[in-house]
């Protein structure tokens, strides 16, 4: 052990030399050791050794690599765990989108080429579904918007006991999306619930909410913009809180109406926040599926049924695995297009600040 | 910079807390904004009254606003329900509220470590392509969850990891991780260089740096990551419903088995569970309040 193996940058070790950074022998070793004790031990013991042996490998190609290349090693074990959990998984998907793969049959699949694609395009239940989640997302998200702005206005300007009134509103959209399915079956039932309790004053029957379409549709934007709301008055005020005051003040001055301080003041200032949540809960509410799946399970009918849930059923209960996972794609490409987008404005808003 | 009582080390100087205003309103808009906020925070409260109310009370036509309290619905939570048909049946929440618990620290405390370390990486080593793995990363998040879950089925069958708590740990370690990243590259992004500059200069090593230096001021930072992580992961159902087992389940599965169940009926006892299930993150919530916009979008806006 000389005092060079302190930096591991300096002369590259000789392949016998005994060096921590030296990891061609490093892997040679665990190798063979892995080897030996597999053919030597029981296999319990021998796991543990080969997976110390590895362990030694790996420390001893990181210490070679510090410094030239720190970068990569940090971020090496987040790309790892993602590439098999997530990408190596798409793939796989990937791979099973040209077969007609079923879960539950052992009949191996056949290579279809590009056919799941072809039937998924021109299924007309597929743009049926996607209708129903693009009715849904649009609902949901123009209440969310200007609920969401409304609200911001009430919050943008400082008074006694804002900071506690703010977590009131600020609840919904950090609870799960089970608990709020579950609320507002609750709220939504015939008997006990307090909707049906309310037009019963009215009407003097009980109000099945659920029951129809529009209803049913009604239920879920209301819950699901109930519940994210909050986030775009969150980036909103984040929007009303950068106007500086001189602006305003000047406006005063001026004597411009209250219409004319928005849109040459206002406004500016937080179109970009607002074109972000517009961009951010699309991308959600077009992944609709936990709050639809509680509360009306896709029903009456399948006339709420989301492309989400369409997956699912088809996947999970139907096992049409490989059909699916073309769906599936298709899904896919609108999301990292979607993002895609989103990333882009979060960008150009990052570079103007 | 009027503002001379020098800022803390440890919080980041460009932090605009939301709770400041553009201009002040007076006790009149107090008024108002109380008023729209318990109309808009009713459903939660009147779920959190109807936990204390009684099997009766609960189903009470018209809804009673003035009942006596009872805690029998938290009881009945941890020990028995009875289902419809009078025998006994066990709720077995002590144990999904367990996992739930257990499964959320664990994951969260692994993809923090991580993501950490990752974070580090892409704000201090930019990599060739650095935008590209950020992006990656961000969109194996804004995924829809059901896109990936069907491979990884497969393959959760195919190794024997479905319904183990490995399984399911491993899982959402990645799916708290690109989240983790986001956040962490955002508030390291945000230290000022000079610091570190400095010590790298006077010959600090890059671990040093990191542990000494750039750790300490972003303790606050991982600390909010981690709670975020911990609701993400708490409230999370799709995964949970298709790949937990019996023994591994978590609270929002088996609050969505209990909605159409034995124990669908009894409101209360459902309320009960849904209020223990959310007050944690009420708290949390008030807790984060100047981290909200960073959490919710990802750490993609930082103010």
């Amino acid at each position: 052990m000389t005092t060079e193996t302190a930096s591991p940058a300096g002369e590259p070790a000789r392949f016998l030399q005994l060096r921590l950074d030296n990891w061609a022998l490093a892997i040679i070793l665990a190798i063979v050791i892995s080897a030996a004790s597999l053919a030597l031990l029981p296999p319990v013991v021998s796991f543990w050794i080969a997976l110390a042996a590895c362990a030694l490998a790996a420390a001893s190609a990181v210490y070679n690599a510090w410094g030239r290349h720190t970068g990569g090693l940090l971020v090496a074990p987040a790309i790892a765990l993602l590439f098999v959990m997530n990408i190596f998984p798409l793939l796989w998907s990937l791979g099973l989108s040209f077969f007609t793969y079923r879960a539950n049959r052992a009949r191996p699949p056949a290579f279809v080429g590009l056919d799941n694609y072809a039937d998924v395009l021109t299924d007309p239940v597929i743009w049926e579904r996607l209708k129903t989640t693009a009715i849904l997302a649009v609902l949901t998200v123009a209440v969310q918007m200007v609920v969401g702005f409304l609200l911001a206005l009430l919050f943008a300007k400082q008074f006694p006991l804002r900071r506690y009134l703010l977590i009131l509103v600020l609840t919904p959209m950090m609870l799960s999306y089970v608990a709020i399915g579950a609320f507002f079956r609750y709220y939504y039932e015939p008997t006990f619930g307090l909707l049906s309790q309310a037009v019963r004053l009215f009407t003097g029957e009980p109000y099945v909410l659920l029951q129809s379409t529009a209803g049913a549709i009604a239920g879920i934007v209301f819950a699901d913009a109930w519940m994210w709301s909050p986030f775009v008055m969150l980036l909103v005020l984040a929007g009303l809180v950068s106007v500086p005051k001189y602006l305003y003040e000047a406006a005063e001055i001026d004597r411009a109406s209250f219409w004319r301080k928005f849109t040459s003041i206002t406004f500016p200032y937080i179109r970009g926040l607002l074109l972000l949540a517009l961009l951010f809960r699309t991308i959600e509410a077009f992944k609709l599926f936990d709050v639809v799946f509680i509360l009306t399970e896709g029903g009456p009918g399948t006339s709420t049924e989301t492309i989400s849930i369409y997956l699912y059923r088809q996947a999970i209960q139907f096992n049409k695995t490989s059909d699916s996972t073309a769906i599936s794609y298709i899904l896919l490409f609108t999301v990292i297009v979607l993002t895609n987008l989103y990333l882009y404005f979060v960008n150009r808003r990052a570079k103007e600040a | 910079m009027a503002d001379t009582t020098a800022t803390p080390a440890h919080s980041a100087p460009r932090r605009v807390r939301i709770s400041r205003g553009v201009g002040e309103a007076g006790w009149g808009r107090t008024l108002a904004a109380t008023i729209i906020s318990l109309i808009y925070f009713f459903p939660v409260l009147w779920i959190i009254l109807t936990a204390f109310k009684s099997y009766g009370d609960a189903l009470a036509v018209p809804p009673k606003f003035i009942f006596t309290p009872t805690l029998d619905n938290f009881v009945s939570v941890f020990s028995r329900a009875y289902s419809a048909g009078g025998s006994a049946v066990d709720t077995n929440f002590d144990l999904f509220f367990f996992n739930s618990i257990f499964i959320a620290g664990t994951s969260v405390f692994l993809a923090l470590v991580i993501g950490t370390l990752a974070a580090f990486g892409f704000s201090r080593y930019p990599l060739k392509g650095n935008e590209t793995y950020l992006f990656i990363i961000l969109s194996t998040r804004m995924l829809p969850a059901i896109v990936v879950i069907i491979p990884i089925i497969v393959m959760f069958r195919v190794t024997g990891l479905a319904g183990t708590y490995i399984g399911i740990i491993l899982l959402y370690t990645a799916f708290n991780l690109p989240f983790t990243v986001w956040m962490m590259k955002s508030f390291f992004d945000e230290l000022s260089p000079d610091v570190e500059d400095a010590a790298r200069l006077d010959g600090s090593s890059d671990i040093r740096v990191f542990f000494k230096i750039c750790l300490p001021q972003v303790l606050a930072g991982i600390a909010a990551t981690a709670v975020f992580g911990l609701i993400l992961t708490w409230n999370e159902y799709l995964f949970a419903l298709l790949l937990s087992g019996v023994e591994t389940r978590t609270v929002p599965v088996a609050m969505a088995q209990t909605i159409g169940g034995d124990i669908g009926v009894r409101w209360g006892l459902l309320a009960a569970i849904e209020t223990l299930f959310l007050i944690p993150v009420i708290l949390v919530t008030f807790f984060l309040q100047n981290h909200l916009l960073r959490g919710v979008t990802f750490g993609t806006i930082k103010r």
